[in-house]
């Protein structure tokens, strides 16, 4: 059974339309991402499911119960605020143990509850600290076990790793799938890193102006993007625009800027569409000079980076197109600035969609 | 060229240390000398009168309850205004209908009707036939202790509730949302996440509602009847020339107000409030939509019965007035309006001065208070003191200062009256501007001055445009409050009189003035403080 159905939600705030028909399944102790740009929706839509805000329209279901009308305290969920909202005028043993008192479970109770808690997140030493008093990595650690010791089995995280620096971001990060894993939770994570969602998620869904554009686990959703706005979030991609100049049972072939032809093993198009094909980085080949190579394109180097494992190399097609590569540093002849090389790649690793009708930037434009 | 002439020369004045700080002395010396010590050194100038008081039984006793009534009335007043305007607040800021910002404009009548109107409004409210009194056949409320009460209560709600609205917008919502996604139901939320965060906005409204009550003098006495608390007394002393018990009366609440609000500055922040236990059946069933119901509508009748049509209520007679030909009587001046049309000249004409000279004065303080420029220690003495003519009651204040100037050199009642307005006054300036230049990134002075701005072109171009809107919301308060101010102006004065002093004299009946003339004087009081208080909201409105 599902544990969180959402069922063609809509919420707008003023004219802005922040949700919109949004319909979605989370299953039991599953660790599901809601992932995207700023202002996409992702945040009301988890304040949605928590109770915080209404909907104007659509249901939501938490463990096949419908939740429309049931207060935030009545859902039984445990939430992580993206600024902690650690109580000022509590320590962290009095915060972390107000759920459980708050829901009369019993002075013992609390106590073990508390306790579990704190060292479950190592920080049972801190407990007559307050929130002033405590870094933010601390501070993150004491809001999930405050919402942990609630005692619900819906986890609900808002940017809990946004407010941190990186290094802290990157070790947290597994904690917070651990502890939920290692509790049976479901857990909902939001946030806009796609690093972040692709390292800790089963599933993720990416969202775009109060839309859900695709569902799926991180392989799928970077193997075989169903939207043009989740080849360019999710990874990164290289886009060049051209018309679909011939099909065949077997391949697409499409016609570049400037007479260059390329195949795809794209089924979807037809004769004549104006489309964009999607490249990996670490998809294309590049050698030096100009070789027939299948699905080839002629370039010059206009910038070369070494990066430590990979390396990223920045080519100039002869159509005036650029492309990036990423390929492992110890596997690749290194360039030079200017010279002339073959750009390739396979064509059944590419991803073709059709033209966006408001055009290509800003259809890849994060806001 | 004047002009860039002008510039020039202060700039180049305000680059020299020397003139700098001879500017933030004369500001301190300016505090000093006017506003903080003649209070003081006048109540120690006639010490040894006390011991008359002291000596006689009966006159003790006399001033002894008086003061005990003051401060009664006071803590009792302050209590419910805060339990009655919190839910009143609650509901302003919180709630969804629009109707509500008719109720937030109208919360802010009683403090923006000068107190002497809202004296005789609550008197012909309560007591009069034209009242509440003729359902009952008779007084329901007589002058006395009570009517006290309930005009306290009626102009210190008001502010309970401007400050508890502000607070709970500022507020972090996040803390709330916080405890009810971990079970809390919204009345436990409220009572051990919401109230304990918003504790010193609780704390700040209780004071100034105590330091409103115990220093109101001229509506008050509108309303007492034979009933004296220290105000009260102060001013039958002073009218039987009794110099002794007036000097003690004085003395003991200016030194008992002080010993309040430094117990609850200091002990305020330590108050703890009921969070440990919780009973989640009980307050579940409290947070009912019913029961928050019921607690609106509760609130919004004690708001209407007790505050605002009380308030109102002298549009009656003022209409009354209107159409009955007193207007024209009041336009002629002709009979008690000639004295009314001069008292109303003086109270603005002293309102005027008072707020140049407070602002000019005011100016160089608050800089002072808000950039630490002298040092920090030093900086915040002076933030403590600026606030005691706030805490002290205005007819005190005004006593004691009287005998200061009349024991150092021959004073003009004006000069009396102009010194005490500006004691009064002072605080409520250097605050409002000291508050919003310490919103002033100091960052931005720093960039001004790396590129090569002077300090008095630093304040010209970054400070004064960035904090207008506060100079000129500082400046309209000391202009309300002066017109306003009755207590220290009675203390002041014998021959002089302004016109809430004239309207106090109209209703207790020292001047000959017919219900209709009170109201129609009342009314233009009224219409005149809406005029400026409206023009300084489109000054202010949505500004720094």
């Amino acid at each position: 059974m599902p544990e969180v159905r959402v069922v063609n939600v809509a919420k707008k705030f003023d004219k802005i339309l922040a949700v919109d028909n949004v319909s979605l399944q989370i299953h039991d102790k599953e660790y599901f991402c809601l992932l995207g740009p700023s202002g996409c929706g992702k945040t009301t839509l988890l304040r949605l499911i928590a109770g915080l805000v209404e909907p104007d329209k659509g249901e939501i279901y938490i463990e096949n119960r419908l939740v429309n009308s049931v207060p935030p305290e009545d859902r039984g969920i445990g939430f992580v605020f993206q600024q902690y909202a650690l109580f000022p005028h509590m320590n962290v043993w009095d915060n972390v143990t107000y759920g459980p008192r708050v829901k009369a479970l019993g002075k013992k109770a609390s106590k073990d509850i508390g306790r579990e808690m704190l060292e479950m997140v190592k920080l049972f030493e801190r407990l007559d600290a307050f929130p002033s008093e405590l870094s933010g990595g601390m501070m993150q650690r004491v809001a999930l076990a405050r919402a942990l010791a609630a005692g619900s089995k819906l986890l609900l995280l808002d940017e809990p790793l946004g407010a941190l620096d990186a290094k802290i971001r990157n070790e947290l990060r597994y904690e917070l799938r651990k502890f939920a894993k290692d509790l049976e939770l479901t857990g909902i994570h939001v946030t806009h890193d796609q690093a972040e969602a692709m390292a800790i998620s089963d599933r993720i869904a990416v969202m775009r102006k109060g839309k859900i554009l695709q569902i799926g686990t991180p392989q799928e959703l970077y193997m075989n993007p169903q939207h043009i706005f989740v080849a360019h979030f999710i990874g990164e991609s290289n886009f060049l625009e051209g018309y679909i100049s011939k099909r065949t049972e077997k391949e697409l072939t499409i016609e570049l800027r400037g007479g260059l032809f390329v195949s795809t093993s794209d089924k979807t198009h037809k004769e004549g569409d104006k489309v964009v094909i999607a490249i990996r980085p670490e998809v294309l080949t590049v050698e030096k000079g100009e070789k027939r190579r299948t699905n080839s394109i002629f370039g010059q180097v206009e910038g070369f980076r070494f990066e430590g494992t990979n390396v990223r190399c920045q080519i100039r097609l002869e159509n005036g197109d650029s492309v990036l590569i990423v390929r492992p540093a110890l596997m690749t002849e290194w360039f030079n600035i200017g010279e002339k090389v073959t750009v390739s790649f396979p064509a059944e690793k590419s991803f073709v969609f059709s033209y966006p009708e408001k055009g290509l930037k800003r259809e890849l434009a994060l806001e | 060229m004047a002009h860039s002439g002008i510039t020039k020369f202060l700039d180049s004045a305000s680059s020299k240390s020397s003139v700098r700080y001879a500017l933030y002395l004369g500001s301190i010396t300016f505090f000093f000398a006017l506003i903080l010590i003649p209070p003081i050194l006048g109540i120690v100038l006639k010490w040894n009168s006390m011991a008359e008081t002291l000596r006689d039984p009966s006159l003790m006793s006399r001033a002894t309850a008086a003061i005990y009534a003051s401060f009664a009335i006071a803590i009792f007043v302050s209590v419910i205004d805060v339990v009655a305007g919190l839910p009143t607040a609650w509901l302003v800021a919180r709630g969804r209908s629009r109707w509500l910002n008719v109720l937030d404009t109208f919360v802010d009548i009683p403090f923006i009707v000068p107190t002497a109107t809202l004296g005789y409004s609550l008197l012909l409210f309560w007591s009069k036939p034209e009242g509440i009194s003729s359902l009952f056949g008779g007084s329901l409320v007589s002058p006395g202790w009570l009517l006290v009460i309930l005009l306290h209560f009626a102009f210190s709600y008001p502010v309970v509730v401007r400050v508890m609205v502000g607070a709970i917008l500022d507020y972090k919502r996040e803390y709330e949302e916080a405890a009810r996604t971990l079970g809390a139901p919204p009345l436990t939320t409220d009572r051990t996440v919401t109230l304990p965060i918003l504790k010193p906005s609780l704390i700040a409204s209780f004071t100034l509602a105590f330091a409103r009550s115990v220093s109101e003098t001229g509506a008050t006495l509108m309303v007492a009847g034979a009933f004296e608390n220290g105000p009260i007394f102060i001013k039958n002393a002073r009218d039987l020339g009794y110099e002794g018990p007036l000097v003690f009366v004085s003395f003991i609440l200016i030194v008992i107000s002080c010993a309040i609000f430094a117990t609850i500055r200091l002990l305020g922040s330590r108050l703890k409030m009921p969070l440990r236990n919780v009973w989640p059946v009980a307050e579940r069933k409290l947070s009912s939509s019913s029961v928050t119901a019921v607690r609106n509508s509760l609130s919004l009748f004690v708001f209407l019965l007790l505050v605002l049509i009380p308030s109102l209520f002298v549009a009656l007679p003022a209409f009354l007035a209107m159409t009955n030909g007193t207007i024209n009587q009041a336009v002629r001046g002709v009979g008690v309006w000639q004295g009314y049309w001069q008292s109303l000249i003086l109270s603005y004409s002293v309102g005027f001065v008072v707020t140049m000279l407070n602002t000019l004065a005011g100016l160089p303080m608050a800089v002072l208070i808000a950039r630490k420029r002298v040092r920090t220690t030093l900086s915040s003495i002076l933030d403590v003191l600026v606030n005691i003519p706030l805490i002290v009651p205005s007819i005190a204040l005004g006593t004691s200062l009287s005998i200061f100037w009349k024991s150092v050199a021959f004073i003009p009642e004006i000069g009396l009256l102009t010194f005490a307005h500006l004691s009064i006054t002072y605080p409520y300036f250097v605050r409002s501007m000291a508050a919003a230049i310490e919103r002033v990134n100091v960052d931005y002075d720093n960039a001004a001055r790396t590129l090569g701005g002077r300090p008095f072109t630093v304040f010209r171009t970054i400070i004064l445009p960035l904090t207008k809107y506060s100079l000129f919301a500082g400046a309209i308060m000391v202009f309300t409050r002066s017109v306003d101010e009755t207590g220290a102006t009675l203390a002041v004065v014998t021959q002089l009189r302004t016109a809430p002093v004239l309207l106090v004299e109209w209703v207790k009946g020292t001047v000959q003035a017919t219900p209709l003339d009170i109201g129609l004087g009342c009314a233009i009081l009224v219409l005149l403080s809406f005029i400026i208080l409206l023009v300084s909201r489109l000054l202010v409105r949505g500004r720094y």
